[in-house]
């Protein structure tokens, strides 16, 4: 297992160093000179020019300058954006990444759920009417052309309803004059629910030990002890009102990605399900007089799972491409936002800076995703 | 080889067993095909969903086919050409449905339904060329490196790797606002990215169960050279799998196409995500009264990519004999 996991960790580094390469020579064999957009402000004499050029090391071969970025990505510098000069790329990562995380953890986990679940029936009813329904729905919503679909969200929920905000990340009239930073409050945000949902995973790991049939009360307390801690650390601060606020931007798009995305996991899983569906031990259970729904959930979804599992550290790894659109759609100022405004204004260190961090992300998620299979099927393992 | 023949002489008159005889092999095997033809169709028509998939694509071709008819022989080329046309009597721009046009007009004056028709046509050239792309690669290198293993497959399998941890979508997004794509370079873009990708991965994985079945073995014994095995052991045996990734790769050349120009990073005429996209820079795109600048391209692209999953789907079931039913 060491070995597998050690030989996996030194192709994903190598794969890593490719992908950067590769980057960069694909942003260095563009048309036109980005240097040259930067540099022909009138104002700016003949010398001026020459100097800025030495200082961004753009009169250098290009060779030299590829070792020169390697080495200071290296040591974690990823140079000063263009755009939002002299802000550094590593901070406008810093201040724009959680967003995204969030948004599309939450909306991942979430679809994985619904889809899980609905896969599961799906898969039950197979030949139904329901599963026609299912399925075409499913898919539709699935392939549908995800600016168009949040565009409808938008008309639907925001502009015609106005259960919603139109898109953004904070209401700016109710910040102004706020005591605290909406990244700072953002952040203290994620930290707080990262440690409760912490807790939330030990105690239901604890549970285990309780009796089945007195399982779900003691399970229930645990989510209501978790919920009130929360509110007892909050109400006292007076932040509620702006946490709320930035809430109440999160729930539109988290609701689209889930919409778009539910469907994968559900078609996965009734396939996945039909065929552990003929194993014997699915008979032996049948045989036993087991009730159908105890089959369906313990001995066919528990086994079932495996493809799921995977296909749910697979699409973290995606997060950030699709976020490029949603973002866009949904002006969340996220990376896909900030990496689609960057390209376009060739801020190329920020582009750089985008594609380092959407690739470090992608690599990691498949280093966990092959961990856990290797884990979960031995056969990979020793094969 | 001998033995079914004998068995099916039985059965014949003496003349009948001659003119049989002398049939000529691509009548043979053009009846075999038919038939495998006939078998595969009653598979995939059992699966109703397929069935959908099949309408709405034919539905789109239809459209496609009838808009140079129309412009030619009903449609005054000045006034409802999807790029250069005008509809002058109009008063106002976006004019709403109305019975000279169907879906009205956009912001600039131009018919909708015949943008709507004649973006049809590149999308199914996209998405067919993009999709030949990735399943003539994918297929070649699945079969080499399957059969060669070694060296060979190493390297396809960690390009493989290398390209499906890329982020898409981002990749795309990234070279279309520096390079102003155009719409053969962008299936070109596509089809290799998809083609060195999972395709090959999965095809090869094929490619191995078919390597060690007795019938290769067979061929070497013979002498088949490794390129007659090849092409004509292997990869007719592949075909069915690369024909079912066809389907998935026309869905996502389709909808990357539609997202760049949504964006406005493609370098192209006319297209359904270029149509949303002057509808955003008109001002338009969150105005519901003017709903026909909108709803019918997304709608169009969202059904032609759900029709060529679905059948990818059911052709999933037909090609994947452990989905089937029975």
């Amino acid at each position: 297992m060491r070995r597998y996991v050690l030989r996996r960790l030194v192709q994903i580094v190598i794969t890593f160093f490719i992908f950067i390469t590769l980057a960069y020579f694909l942003l260095e064999a563009q048309p036109g000179d980005y240097a040259q957009i930067f540099l022909s402000n009138p104002k700016l004499t003949q010398a001026q020019r020459e100097a800025l050029k030495a200082t961004f090391g753009l009169d250098r071969p290009v060779h030299e300058r590829y070792f020169r970025y390697m080495r200071s990505l290296l040591r974690g510098n990823l140079g000063i954006s263009f755009s939002n000069y002299p802000r550094q790329v590593a901070d406008i990562i810093f201040e724009r990444a959680p967003r995204t995380l969030t948004l599309f953890l939450t909306a991942t986990v979430v679809s994985f759920t619904i889809g899980f679940f609905s896969g599961k029936i799906l898969a039950w009813k197979r030949g139904k009417t329901l599963e026609y329904v299912a399925t075409v729905g499913g898919v539709t919503l699935y392939t549908v052309f995800t600016p168009w679909f949040g565009l409808m969200m938008i008309w639907i929920f925001a502009a015609a309803l106005k259960l919603f905000p139109i898109g953004k990340f904070i209401t700016p009239t109710l910040w102004r004059g706020a005591p605290i930073e909406a990244t700072v409050l953002f952040q203290r945000m994620l930290l707080t629910a990262f440690i409760d949902l912490l807790i939330l995973f030990f105690w239901l790991l604890a549970t285990r030990a309780v009796r089945p049939d007195r399982r779900r009360p003691v399970q229930w307390l645990g989510v209501l002890v978790v919920l009130g801690g929360l509110a007892a650390y909050w109400v006292p601060t007076g932040l509620t009102r702006y946490i709320l606020d930035i809430l109440h931007h999160l729930v539109l798009p988290v609701f689209t990605l889930t919409c778009i995305s539910f469907a994968g996991t559900m078609l996965l899983t009734r396939n996945s399900m039909l065929e552990t569906l003929r194993e014997d031990y699915i008979m032996a259970a049948r045989a036993k007089g087991l009730p159908e729904k105890s089959i369906r959930d313990k001995h066919a979804a528990r086994n079932a799972m495996l493809p799921v599992v995977t296909s749910f550290v697979f699409s973290l790894a995606f997060a950030i491409d699709g976020g490029v659109i949603t973002e866009t759609i949904f002006s969340w100022p996220g990376m896909g936002l900030t990496l689609l405004e960057a390209a376009l204004s060739q801020d190329i260190p920020m582009v750089m800076g985008g594609l380092v961090f959407t690739g470090t992300l992608a690599l990691l998620a498949h280093l966990v995703a092959d961990i856990l299979y290797a884990y979960l099927d031995p056969r990979i393992r020793y094969g | 080889m001998q033995e079914p023949r004998r068995h099916l002489d039985e059965f014949l008159s003496p003349e009948e067993r001659e003119r049989l005889r002398q049939q000529p092999l691509w009548k043979i095997r053009l009846r075999l095909f038919l038939r495998s033809l006939r078998t595969n169709w009653r598979l995939f028509a059992e699966n109703r969903i397929g069935l959908i998939g099949l309408a709405i694509i034919i539905f789109f071709a239809l459209l496609a086919i009838a808009h140079p008819i129309l412009m030619k022989y009903v449609w005054d080329p000045t006034v409802y050409d999807p790029v250069v046309g005008y509809a002058y009597e109009e008063t106002m721009q976006p004019a709403p449905p109305s019975s000279r046009h169907l879906l009205g007009t956009d912001p600039l004056g131009r018919d909708v339904l015949s943008q709507l028709m004649f973006s049809a046509r590149s999308e199914f050239i996209l998405g067919l060329v993009a999709a030949l792309i990735t399943v003539t690669i994918g297929t070649t290198i699945g079969a080499l490196s399957a059969y060669f293993g070694g060296p060979i497959d190493t390297f396809f399998m960690r390009l493989a790797d290398l390209i499906i941890m890329l982020p898409f979508v981002t990749i795309l997004i990234v070279l279309g606002a520096l390079f102003k794509l155009d719409l053969p370079k962008l299936a070109l873009v596509i089809g290799i990215l998809s083609g060195f990708g999972g395709t090959t991965i999965i095809i090869k994985s094929q490619a191995l169960t078919i390597k060690v079945r007795t019938y290769i073995e067979a061929a070497r014994v013979a002498g088949g050279s490794h390129w007659h095995i090849i092409r004509h052991h292997i990869i007719p045996n592949l075909l069915p799998l690369s024909f079912l990734y066809m389907m998935f790769t026309v869905t996502s050349a389709i909808f990357s196409e539609a997202a760049l120009s949504f964006f406005g990073l493609l370098n192209i005429r006319m297209s359904w995500g270029l149509m949303i996209h002057t509808a955003q820079t008109a001002g338009y795109l969150l105005n519901t009264k003017t709903w026909w600048l909108i709803v019918p391209a997304g709608l169009s692209i969202t059904l032609l990519c759900a029709a060529f999953y679905l059948v990818g789907r059911a052709l999933d079931e037909v090609v994947n004999p452990r989905l089937r039913k029975r």
